[in-house]
C-alpha cells in the first residue's frame, strides 16, 4: 500500500491537483493541534461550571466553538451527558463519523467492523473489553451517529475530584471516555 | 446499498480489541492517504456523501481485507478516475501522463489551517415546519436501494420515537449521485432494543439515528 499511496500522491502532484506541503499541514494539524485534549478541556469545564454544562447541553457547537475548538467533522455537535442511570456510547456503524474538532482521527479499533457491528446489538459485551462492567440496571443508549452530528460524551465526574482546577480536571478525562467506551480516571489513579 | 460498510449487528468479527498507546498512525503513507483524500476533497468536485458511497462500493471482500486508510486510498483513486482527473493506466505506471479535468482549485498549505477550521457543515434552510416533533412515533421505512443511504439495516421497518428535530441537511441519499442537495429535517429517533433485535434483547438498552425526513413515516 505504500507503493501504491505514494505513486498517486506523485501524479496528482505532477498535475498540480494536490500541494505535498499541505498534505503536511493537514498531518500535522492532527497529530499536534486537534486532539482529544480539546474534548478533555471542554469536559472539564462542563464540570467545573454549571452554565457552561447547561450551555453545552443546549447548543455543543456554540458553546464548545467558545473554547476554539471548531471545523471539520465537529461542524454540529451534541453533547450527551452521563447520569448515574443511564451510560451513553457513541457509534458509526455505516462509517467512522467521529467528533474531530473535540477528539482529533479515530482510533483504529472505532472504525473496524468489530465495533461497528457490535456496539448497538451488544453494548455491554464491547464495554467489558474495555474492561467496563457497569451494573445491570444501567440504562444503556447508543448514538449511530448516521447523519452529519457528532457526539461527545461527558462522563460523570469522578468521586474524590472536589476542589481540584479545571486543568487537573481535564487530566482525568480520557479519550474513551468521551467515546464512552470508558469512564473519567479517579485522582490519584494512574 | 446494502453494502459491506452496514455493519450494525454483523457477526463474527472476533474482538473490538482497543490497542494499549495507540499511534496516530500506524505507518506514512496512512498520514499521506489521510492528507490526500481531504486535499483532493477541497478541490470541489464530489462532496462527502460521494466519497463515502465510493468507499462502500468497494467490493464486500475488499473492504473487509482493508484498514480504513486503504479503503479510504482506494475509495479515492475511484473518484479522481471517474472525475477525470487520472487514467488507470497512470495508476499502473505510477506517473502522470497527462492532463485530466482541471481542479476547481487546490488547497494550499497556507490555507490548511483555515479550511480545516472552518470544515464543511451540511446544514440548509428548508422551507416549510418540520412533519414530526418530539413524541411522536415513527416506522422508518423499508427500502433496499442500490444508491447511498444513511439509514442502516437494522433501523428500517422499525417502530420508534422522535427525540429531537434536528435542523435541515443536505440529503445524502441524492447529494451521493449528483442529484442535488435537497435538504430535509434531520430527526434523532430512538428505538428499543427489543424492537429492533427481539427475542433476548437486553431491556436496558436503547438505540438512536439520526434520520432525514423522508426515512420516516407516522406510526
Amino acid at each position: 500500500m505504500a507503493a501504491r499511496v505514494r505513486a498517486l500522491e506523485t501524479i496528482l502532484t505532477e498535475k498540480g491537483l494536490i500541494d505535498p506541503q499541505a498534505i503536511d499541514a493537514i498531518v500535522d494539524t492532527y497529530e499536534t493541534k486537534v486532539g482529544p485534549r480539546n474534548g478533555a478541556k471542554v469536559v472539564a469545564k462542563a464540570w467545573s461550571d454549571p452554565e457552561y454544562a447547561e450551555w453545552l447541553k443546549r447548543d455543543a457547537t456554540a458553546a464548545i466553538e467558545s473554547l476554539s475548538y471548531t471545523g471539520r467533522q465537529g461542524e454540529h455537535m451534541q453533547a450527551v451527558f452521563n447520569t448515574p442511570d443511564t451510560h451513553n456510547l457513541v457509534v458509526c456503524t455505516l462509517c467512522s463519523c467521529y467528533p474531530w474538532s473535540v477528539l482529533g482521527l479515530p482510533p483504529v479499533w472505532y472504525k473496524s467492523p468489530p465495533y461497528r457491528s457490535k456496539a448497538v446489538i451488544d453494548p455491554r459485551g464491547v464495554l467489558v473489553e474495555f474492561d467496563l462492567t457497569l451494573p445491570e440496571t444501567t440504562r444503556i443508549r447508543v448514538w449511530d451517529s448516521t447523519a452529519e452530528l457528532r457526539y461527545l460524551v461527558v462522563p460523570m465526574r469522578p468521586e474524590g475530584s472536589e476542589g481540584l482546577s479545571e486543568e487537573q480536571l481535564a487530566e482525568l478525562v480520557t479519550r474513551d471516555s468521551m467515546i464512552g467506551t470508558g469512564l473519567a480516571r479517579a485522582p490519584g489513579a494512574g | 446499498m446494502n453494502g459491506p460498510h452496514d455493519l450494525g449487528g454483523q457477526m463474527g468479527f472476533g474482538p473490538v480489541a482497543p490497542e494499549k498507546n495507540e499511534p496516530l498512525f500506524h505507518a506514512d503513507w496512512e498520514k499521506r492517504a489521510m492528507g490526500m483524500t481531504i486535499a483532493a476533497g477541497a478541490m470541489g468536485h464530489w462532496n462527502i456523501d460521494e466519497s463515502r458511497h465510493a468507499r462502500e462500493s468497494l467490493h464486500p471482500a475488499d473492504y473487509y481485507a482493508s484498514t480504513y486508510y486503504e479503503i479510504w486510498a482506494k475509495a479515492l483513486e475511484v473518484l479522481l478516475k471517474r472525475h477525470g482527473f487520472v487514467q488507470s493506466q497512470e495508476l499502473e505506471k505510477g506517473r502522470s501522463l497527462g492532463k485530466g479535468t482541471q481542479p476547481k482549485r487546490v488547497l494550499k498549505a497556507e490555507n490548511v489551517a483555515a479550511a480545516l477550521a472552518k470544515g464543511g457543515p451540511c446544514d440548509r434552510p428548508v422551507a416549510g415546519e418540520p412533519r414530526f416533533q418530539p413524541g411522536d412515533r415513527i416506522r422508518t421505512r423499508n427500502f433496499n436501494p442500490v444508491t447511498h443511504t444513511r439509514l442502516p439495516r437494522y433501523a428500517r421497518g422499525r417502530l420508534g420515537v422522535i427525540e429531537a428535530v434536528r435542523d435541515g441537511f443536505v440529503f445524502p441519499d441524492s447529494n451521493a449521485h449528483g442529484k442535488g442537495e435537497n435538504p430535509q429535517y434531520v430527526y434523532t429517533v430512538v428505538f428499543t432494543a427489543p424492537e429492533i433485535w427481539g427475542d433476548g434483547a437486553d431491556p436496558t438498552l436503547t438505540v438512536s439515528i439520526d434520520a432525514w425526513e423522508s426515512y420516516l413515516e407516522p406510526a
